[in-house]
């Protein structure tokens, strides 16, 4: 079975291992870490504004008493949900779009590709920061819709290409000649045959969603107030991050503790599934 | 082939015009100016602010399709408008670009040059440990955000400063204007220094790995070898005929970088404190001033469309086989 080598291979490889490790224990930082703190992420204590990691409380306080513990894994827990949801969604847009634009061919590939060429010209940048503050009252889900609306452009060009080859392969054409309608070829015969790059786009995908997500919330146009993202933190903690380092240090560390610990199970799967590549 | 280019062109000109249009009507239909003047004390009566929004085009009274067609007409002229109080929107961009360009264009091409170099380096220095320890080390940097990297560090030169006793190098702002002459220079070069680092890093991390990538895949390749059969030094047959080659990749995303330069570089401008283009962006968003944004957005969406075009030319000199087809 070509799963089992791919997992095997996948084991074998030195940087996923040490990926998935990191990944794991991360999460469960972020999920189980909650139960053990003393202190709610909404709670604020009114005794210790902006004082220093100690015993109390583990990785200090904010300028308004919460403790940071607390609110950090609050944080990691929505950066780690919107990056998920993020690749699953864009990825799962650019595999439909890239293989009914490159399988029906004619006006159908005509019309994807030119929305492709479009979204890619429009300011995403723009479009997320007016939009997303406006829905203040709405929750992120419109944020995670918004942020996958601008990333999956790319990829669904590359399946585009690969399916034209696809599409003339004997397996694709004796199933043509069964008269199994078109839609289902695409799910069943050609989507599945683009899997690896597929697995692998969405695995860096969640790593460039988390760190699109810090960047719009760094100014203020992501995750609004009073939720919080790792995005939040990180800006509020730069302001003054001289002076108080905890507010800054701790969620800047596990932002880059994630993206790189994403980044390199997304290495040893390029390796693990595809052959050709030499990294 | 001019065919083909005037179609391009015709191509490039819609996707402008759709892409600033949308960014017109989406800035106009959601942003509120008169919001700044209503706060104020003594209140300004509503006939005046009226009347001053009115002359910039900023009325949300006014019908928006009405206020897109005023724009427009601006627009094809070669006019942007005005800001939220009043400025030339054309003037305050032609400063900024300056601004932007002057920050970027050091970290461009130390970034692009480094890179390359590195990443060359590796490649003939495979599974050694140099080799190892710059592919770790681009690997991380990779994984750092640049708002992370830039505050990370501001953060060690506050450090280092406050340590020295006095303030060795400088972290916000363009230059000092007490400052004139040569002692300005000095100081502008000074003031550079944390922002080309954090600008390039991430490049030099970039490029490195995919000249690396490139030049494994042209070692191994027959040319390499009867370079070095028929006699060339090692030096020369790897520089001359092994990295040219392997330069093609590298040197399309490099123009393509060369190209949206002049849209500025909103963290790292936004941190340090330039007021470059990339730092308009975000304030305009915060100022609700419709005019500048649609003005940023034509002209990130015209230098991208260019870098393009100018990353396939350079693509069609440096590859013959893109030429034959």
């Amino acid at each position: 079975m070509r799963s089992k080598v791919v997992f095997r291979r996948l084991l074998r490889n030195k940087q996923a291992r040490y990926g998935f490790i990191a990944l794991l224990l991360l999460v469960a930082l972020a999920y189980v870490g909650p139960y053990f703190g003393a202190y709610d992420w909404q709670e604020k204590d009114f005794m210790a504004f902006m004082s220093a990691p100690d015993a109390d409380h583990w990785w200090g306080t904010t300028s308004i008493g919460q403790d940071m513990y607390a609110v950090t894994l609050r944080g990691m827990q929505k950066s780690i949900i919107i990056g998920l949801l993020v690749a699953v969604i864009s990825t799962g847009v650019a595999a439909i779009v890239g293989a009914f634009a490159g399988y029906f061919g004619g006006w159908v590939d005509k019309v994807l590709m030119w929305g492709v060429d479009l979204l890619l010209v429009l300011p995403s940048f723009l479009i997320i920061a007016i939009i997303s503050p406006k829905l203040r009252d709405g929750t992120w889900w419109w944020f995670v819709v918004l942020l996958a609306a601008f990333s999956w452009m790319i990829t669904s060009r590359v399946v585009r290409s690969m399916t034209l080859s696809l599409r003339e392969r004997e397996y694709v054409l004796a199933a043509v000649y069964m008269g199994i309608p078109r839609w289902k070829i695409i799910l069943r015969h050609i989507v599945p045959n683009l899997a690896s790059l597929l697995i692998i786009d969405a695995t860096l995908n969640v790593s460039g969603a988390i760190i699109g997500e810090a960047a719009l919330s760094f100014f203020g146009f992501g995750i609004q107030p009073p939720d919080v993202s790792l995005g939040t933190l990180i800006a509020e903690g730069s302001r003054n991050a001289t002076g108080y380092p905890w507010l800054f240090a701790f969620p800047a560390g596990l932002l880059v503790a994630l993206v790189l610990s994403v980044n390199l199970i997304g290495d040893g799967l390029r390796d693990a599934l595809d052959p050709g590549s030499n990294s | 082939m001019g065919k083909y280019l005037l179609r391009r062109l015709a191509i490039n000109v819609i996707l402008v015009a759709i892409a600033a249009s949308l960014a017109y009507m989406l800035a106009a239909t959601t942003m509120n100016p008169r919001a700044a003047y209503e706060g104020r004390q003594p209140p300004v009566p509503e006939a005046t602010i009226d009347a001053t929004l009115d002359a910039y085009n900023l009325n949300d009274k006014t019908p928006v399709l009405t206020r897109y067609a005023t724009w427009a007409k601006g627009v094809v002229t070669g006019d942007f408008g005005k800001t939220w109080n009043g400025g030339s929107v054309n003037q305050e961009m032609g400063r900024r670009v300056m601004v932007s360009l002057r920050l970027l264009l050091i970290g461009t091409l130390l970034g692009f040059a480094l890179g390359v170099a590195l990443g060359a380096f590796s490649a003939v220095k495979q599974y050694k440990l140099s080799d190892r320890l710059i592919g770790v080390t681009s690997f991380v940097i990779m994984a750092i955000p640049v708002f992370v990297l830039a505050t990370l560090l501001a953060i060690a030169t506050y450090n280092l400063n406050r340590g020295l006793g006095f303030t060795l190098i400088e972290y916000t702002g363009e230059y000092n204007p007490q400052l004139s002459g040569w002692d300005q220079f000095v100081n502008r070069l000074n003031h550079l220094i944390l922002p080309t680092i954090s600008l390039s890093l991430g490049s030099i991390a970039f490029y490195s790995r995919i000249q690396r990538n490139m030049m494994l895949d042209v070692l191994g390749q027959d040319f390499v070898r009867t370079a070095m059969a028929k006699g060339l030094r090692r030096r020369k047959a790897l520089t001359k005929h092994a990295l040219r080659t392997a330069l093609i990749p590298s040197a399309t995303y490099f123009a393509f970088a060369f190209g949206t330069m002049f849209t500025g570089a909103t963290f790292t401008e936004k941190i340090f404190n330039w007021h470059g283009m990339g730092a308009w962006l975000v304030d305009s968003i915060n100022q609700n001033d419709v005019n500048s944004v649609a003005a940023v957005t034509f002209f990130a969406a015209v230098c991208v469309l260019a870098a393009a075009f100018l990353s396939d030319l350079l693509v069609a000199a440096l590859d013959p086989r893109v030429r034959v087809s």
